[in-house]
């Protein structure tokens, strides 16, 4: 088991760039069923061995794909969203980044509809180890395993899984859910997703600055799950006002501090590791037996 | 984005928002003129920069002719003005917005912005204008209403008659706020705004509706399709390493301490900085050379590390996954070469071909540290930093 991808995932590619070309490759190297590509105008022509189509709806009836990965680019990426959720894909993972916000609110918004779970925008995407890459990790540093990770960033969630597979524990899932003010899949969203996969012993959540999701998931946490979990926050010395890099990564009106998240966490239960180097030794601590 | 306060007069205007009449002065004849075009009793010579809590610097004063407003000006022009939003070294007031006085019966509060935690739309509405609104927040948070909008649906009059009626407005005066709000909300969406706050809105003795201040912040993410919002940019205030760093893609945030740092991704250069932070250091700047990171962009990135003066040692901290480490260090290699690189470098590579690049640092014959774990690189370059050997 594993949550939002697996075997049997059958994935097309919306932008088929240089970007998009690329990470496909990558993963249907990993194992990947990548069944079609979007490029309008297109249709009908193949690239790298992958089948083009014009529109989601052609590919997804001549596929039966269930699963979009966009590499669209910011104008038209909460348009490839929204076709895809049009067409009744099961997942979107959308890759983009800087996807103004009242465009992804009202998609948000539109998708309140839908059965189209949405991942990101601006995540690295999942990584189902040993089984399913959909977005632009290095599956290499992946071993399957008992631990899901959920992190709004992209590169740390690949410092936390290397440390993880470094200790022995391998992991169900990987999941990158965006640094974004407005994103599709929340921690409460991955957080359930994990607690009611069998496979799943334990989670690993890595939250940062800006915003209240941690705080919000803190709450979660306490109410509804039975499975460890142990967390880190970047950016404990953040200046505030300051946008660090992410969109949503910014301390405004004095709310959205790394110490208020911290403190949120430990009240509901969680164990955070003060320091980013220690992720993995934090869970292995708090969680003995979990490598194999 | 941020723009000064006479451009967001401007713009409201357009969207038929009252606000007083004014004018722009960059010297004080030119202030002095203004007066005397807007022939009142009283006008308001405002310092234009990007921050708050003008009036309290003595950013803002009252002049009642025109050679007083040429006096007023001539103090204002020129100085450091320094608030609690620009930091201990202030910022020089290059221009004066000069404006109608107006005779105020009421101070309120209003702001359109997004609120994360619902993913709607918010209205911020609060009968203590004037004041500090994350302190009415703290202190009264019952004189404050927030009214959701979704943002499919849009702003509907009976959204402007709650807010008006709980502000306390007469009948009339709340048809005044349906145009009024109506005209913020079209500016908000229309233009990409990230906040609009009009703090006072103030309700004038004769009744009318006045914004008497304007701050209107953008998303940077949108401005590719707003060109007329991103010609409202002022590059004197923005930090210029900050500024460049944009130029040429690169997320920088300059901070205080003195270690250099370059870091691929938001989240993990955050975490370096924590890191360091843990070891004793103080990290010089945030720098996340984002996921196209190669051999030009290491350099550039370098350049800017480089001209704080205050760095005494840098950090590169690479998790490749998209970016190859083997680009990054022929990017290293080249910039401590060219650049002639005098402070201690601590170099960690991991991810994709990481052994690559390990090599080609070994191979460079350069003086680079070298570290396996986020932890050892931060200790490294902490003791490098200190004087004592990397």
């Amino acid at each position: 088991m594993s949550i939002l991808c697996d075997k049997s995932t059958r994935l097309i590619v919306q932008g088929l760039g240089k970007m998009g070309q690329f990470h496909a490759k990558l993963s249907i190297e990993y194992g990947t069923q990548v069944v079609g590509g979007i490029a309008p105008g297109k249709g009908g022509t193949v690239v790298d061995g992958i089948p083009v189509f014009d529109t989601v709806r052609d590919a997804q009836m001549k596929t039966g794909a269930n699963a979009s990965v966009i590499f669209v680019p910011p104008p038209g990426a909460a348009d490839a969203i929204l076709e895809a959720a049009d067409a009744e894909l099961e997942l979107a993972v959308c890759i983009t980044e800087g996807i103004p916000v009242i465009d992804m609110a009202r998609a948000k918004a539109a998708l309140a509809g839908s059965r189209m779970r949405l991942l990101g925008p601006n995540c690295p995407g999942v990584v189902t180890p040993g089984q399913c890459r959909i977005g632009i990790m290095p599956a290499q540093i992946t071993r399957p395993g008992p631990v899901g990770v959920v992190s709004r960033s992209g590169t740390l969630t690949y410092e936390a899984v290397d440390q993880l597979t470094r200790l022995g524990i391998g992991q169900s899932s990987c999941v990158g859910i965006g640094g974004d003010p407005v994103i599709g899949t929340t921690f409460v969203d991955a957080l359930a997703l994990f607690e009611a996969d069998p496979e799943t012993r334990a989670i690993v959540m890595i939250g940062e600055i800006g915003g209240s999701a941690e705080e919000t998931a803190a709450e979660f946490i306490k109410a509804k799950l039975t499975k460890p979990v142990i967390a880190f926050i970047a950016g404990q010395n953040a200046p505030p006002g300051k946008r660090m890099g992410h969109a949503g990564a910014i301390i405004a009106g004095g709310k959205g501090r790394a110490s208020d998240k911290i403190a949120a966490l430990e009240r509901c239960g969680v164990t955070v590791a003060r320091s980013p180097a220690d992720i993995g030794a934090t869970l292995a601590q708090r969680c003995p037996g979990l490598a194999g | 984005m941020n723009i000064h306060e006479y451009q967001a007069k401007a713009l409201l205007r357009q969207y038929g928002v009252a606000v007083p009449e004014g004018r722009l002065a960059t010297t004080p004849a030119e202030a002095e003129a203004a007066a005397r075009t807007l022939d009142v009793d009283v006008v308001v010579v405002k310092a234009q920069v990007h921050a708050g809590g003008r009036g309290k610097g003595g950013g803002i004063k009252l002049a009642r002719s025109p050679s007083e407003a040429k006096n007023v000006a001539s103090e204002i022009l020129g100085m450091t003005l320094r608030t609690h939003q620009t930091g201990p070294e202030g910022r020089i007031v290059h221009k004066v917005y000069v404006e109608a006085a107006s005779d105020i019966a009421r101070e309120l509060y209003l702001a359109i912005l997004f609120d994360r935690a619902v993913e709607k739309f918010a209205i911020i509405a609060s009968t203590e204008g004037g004041m500090d609104i994350e302190e009415v927040a703290a202190r009264t948070p019952d004189r404050i209403l927030t009214v959701h909008v979704d943002p499919n649906v849009g702003l509907g009059p009976f959204h402007c008659r709650r807010i008006g009626f709980w502000l306390g407005l007469d009948a009339a005066q709340v048809k005044k706020l349906e145009t009024f709000l109506s005209g913020l909300w079209r500016l908000y969406l229309e233009r990409d705004a990230s906040l609009v706050e009009i703090n006072p809105l103030v309700v004038t003795e004769p009744g009318e509706l006045l914004a008497l201040d304007a701050k209107l912040n953008f998303d940077d993410s949108a401005l590719y399709r707003q060109a007329e919002v991103r010609d409202l940019r002022d590059p004197l205030e923005e930090d210029p390493r900050e500024r460049e760093a944009k130029e040429i893609d690169l997320a920088y945030v300059g901070l205080e301490g003195d270690i250099g740092c370059m870091v691929n991704g938001a989240g993990l250069a955050m975490a370096t900085l924590d890191m360091i932070q843990l070891c004793g250091g103080k990290p010089a700047n945030f720098l996340d050379a984002g996921g196209g990171a190669d051999k030009e962009k290491v350099k550039e990135a370098f350049k800017l590390i480089l001209r704080d003066p205050a760095v005494k040692a840098i950090l590169v901290n690479i998790f490749g996954g998209i970016v190859r480490c083997d680009l990054i260090a022929e990017g290293v290699v080249a910039a401590a070469s060219d650049l002639g690189v005098k402070v201690p470098l601590v170099v960690r590579l991991q991810g994709t071909n990481a052994a690559q690049g390990r090599e080609i640092l070994a191979k460079s014959g350069l003086d680079i540290t070298t570290a396996e774990t986020l932890g050892e690189a931060a200790e490294k370059v902490v003791a490098a930093a200190r004087g004592g050997s990397a």
